[in-house]
């Protein structure tokens, strides 16, 4: 069998099985509270409460929009295209699910004897890994526009395949300059450097704005968000849908929240690390979610802030000045490490 | 006379930002924003949860009607006069005046309403009723929480505006 990539280390197969129940449990249940923290969080931005009405400070609401989607009848307009309609979100939730597998928690660890990675897994192509899947996310809302039969979704997933496109570009070549500075791709590796030198969001503060920026797009987030702009797509490339698929790319959307979140958090931030302090092992994965949180904080913060760009400034941005500026970046780095090295 | 600037208009404009100033200002604002919107936050929602908390009405403000009794004497004010009725723009009050005899007296006067029904989903609460009653036997109330869930039930009899109504209003202070 030829492997795909080298594996760093990895742990007896039921410890595998474990671990990523574990860590899909936990990264999964982060996508109710940004959903929550969406709507609170946006509200006090704007004066109000945000939804109060369920549970103690409708903290059960997420549970309520869901369970309310999941029991609707599943229906499809007659113009649609069978199982392609039916795939597309389920080709959204399975990428974005995949990338929460690269980011790490903690280095090795102990636990009961056996020696566990606090991480999915870690491939040597680290990185490459979540842009590989991030391509294939853009097929999800590709093919739920396209195959919905409504020009309204047909329109929004143009829109969302031509956004992805241009800022993959940028926000892959805004990391070259910190693949550049550790010497390898995967995180974990990144993360240890981090630790023993300094974080990377100080030598690669452009770097760290662009991905940032370009993982607003990716996402489809504010102020990113033409491909689903309400006011003239209807809904955008999920127009058509509704019920449990509907579910299923509204979840996918912010679990890209927050896995955009752990990349920022680990790339740039140190990861498990806090700075001037030997931590414990046992409170390295509640940094690294709290860092997460954090971001997840800022894109709301975003959302509350900056309008909706207009298409043709939106493309002029990521090409005219996103991407000369990560080029720009990714080659300073190149010299400078050559150069102190 | 249609405008006519002559031949040369000149308009004046500022010098444009190079692009280094651009970005710079772009920058500078979208910051500028985040603190902003920052700042709101902190400031705490300016929400009346309305089930829960209640602006305080004002002390005229016209809401569900009230019938009158004496106080001392317990007998009811209204004297089945209909010139509430009269009044009514939305013709929602109707009234049936009965005599009062030495067994059976209901109010001070020589007749009473036998029957006083008010339409409230009729009503547009102008007051015009208060203003007609002769004998300050109906005024309009603070309550405004009034939805119900047949129409019929919003014809309120004469026992129902008699009867004490429930404080569900809280009532504005003249200085607030």
């Amino acid at each position: 069998m030829t492997l795909l990539a080298e594996i760093g280390y990895f742990e007896p197969w039921w410890m595998q099985i474990l671990k990523s129940i574990a860590i899909f449990f936990v990264v999964f249940n982060l996508v109710p509270i940004a959903l929550i923290a969406d709507r609170k969080v946006l509200g006090r931005f704007q004066h109000r409460y945000g939804p109060n009405r369920v549970g103690p400070f409708g903290a059960l609401q997420p549970i309520a929009d869901i369970g309310k989607l999941l029991f609707k009848e599943q229906f499809r307009p007659r113009t649609s295209n069978g199982w392609l309609f039916a795939i597309a979100p389920v080709i959204s939730m399975v990428t974005a699910a995949a990338t929460i597998a690269i980011i790490p928690f903690s280095d090795t660890v102990d636990i009961f004897g056996t020696k566990t990675g606090l991480y999915g897994v870690d491939p040597s192509i680290g990185i490459l890994y979540a842009f590989a899947f991030g391509g294939i996310a853009f097929y999800g809302l590709m093919l739920g526009g396209w195959a919905s039969g409504s020009k309204y979704s047909f329109l929004g997933s143009m829109r969302a395949a031509a956004q992805l496109i241009s800022y993959e570009v940028a926000q892959g070549l805004s990391l070259l300059g910190v693949v550049m500075m550790v010497g390898s791709l995967s995180l974990v590796d990144i993360v240890n450097w981090q630790q023993t030198h300094f974080w990377m969001v100080g030598p690669q503060l452009v770097g760290f704005l662009i991905f940032m920026v370009a993982g607003f797009a990716e996402t489809n987030r504010a102020p990113f968000d033409l491909a689903e702009a309400d006011a003239e797509l209807v809904g955008g490339y999920n127009t058509e849908y509704g019920g449990g698929r509907f579910a299923a790319f509204f979840a996918a959307e912010y679990l890209n929240v927050v896995v955009v979140s752990g990349l920022l958090a680990t790339l740039f931030w140190g990861g498990w690390d806090i700075p001037f302090w030997d931590q414990p092992h046992w409170i390295e994965p509640i940094v690294v979610i709290v860092k997460m949180l954090a971001f997840v904080f800022f894109f709301i913060w975003v959302r509350a802030t900056l309008p909706r760009l207009r298409y043709d400034q939106l493309m002029s941005f990521g090409w005219k000045i996103l991407l000369p500026l990560a080029t720009l970046n990714a080659l300073v780095t190149a010299i400078l490490v050559v150069v102190l090295d | 006379m249609p405008y006519d600037p002559g031949d040369v208009v000149e308009v004046i404009r500022g010098p444009r930002d190079n692009a280094a100033a651009g970005t710079y200002r772009a920058f500078a604002a979208t910051l500028k924003g985040l603190k902003m919107t920052f700042g709101r936050m902190v400031e705490g929602p300016t929400t009346i949860s309305y089930p829960e908390e209640k602006t305080p009405v004002y002390p005229r403000f016209r809401g569900r009607h009230k019938l009158h009794r004496f106080e001392d004497t317990g007998l009811e004010k209204c004297v089945g006069c209909s010139l509430c009725a009269a009044a009514c723009p939305a013709d929602c009050i109707r009234v049936v005046a009965a005599e009062n005899t030495p067994e059976n007296r209901v109010s001070a006067g020589e007749r009473y309403a036998a029957v006083y029904e008010i339409n409230l989903s009729r009503c547009i609460f102008c007051g015009y009723c208060e203003i007609a009653c002769p004998f300050d036997a109906i005024t309009m109330g603070h309550d405004y929480e009034m939805a119900d869930y047949n129409r019929s039930d919003l014809i309120f009899t004469k026992e129902m505006l008699l009867a004490e109504p429930l404080e569900r209003t809280p009532l504005r202070h003249a200085d607030e």
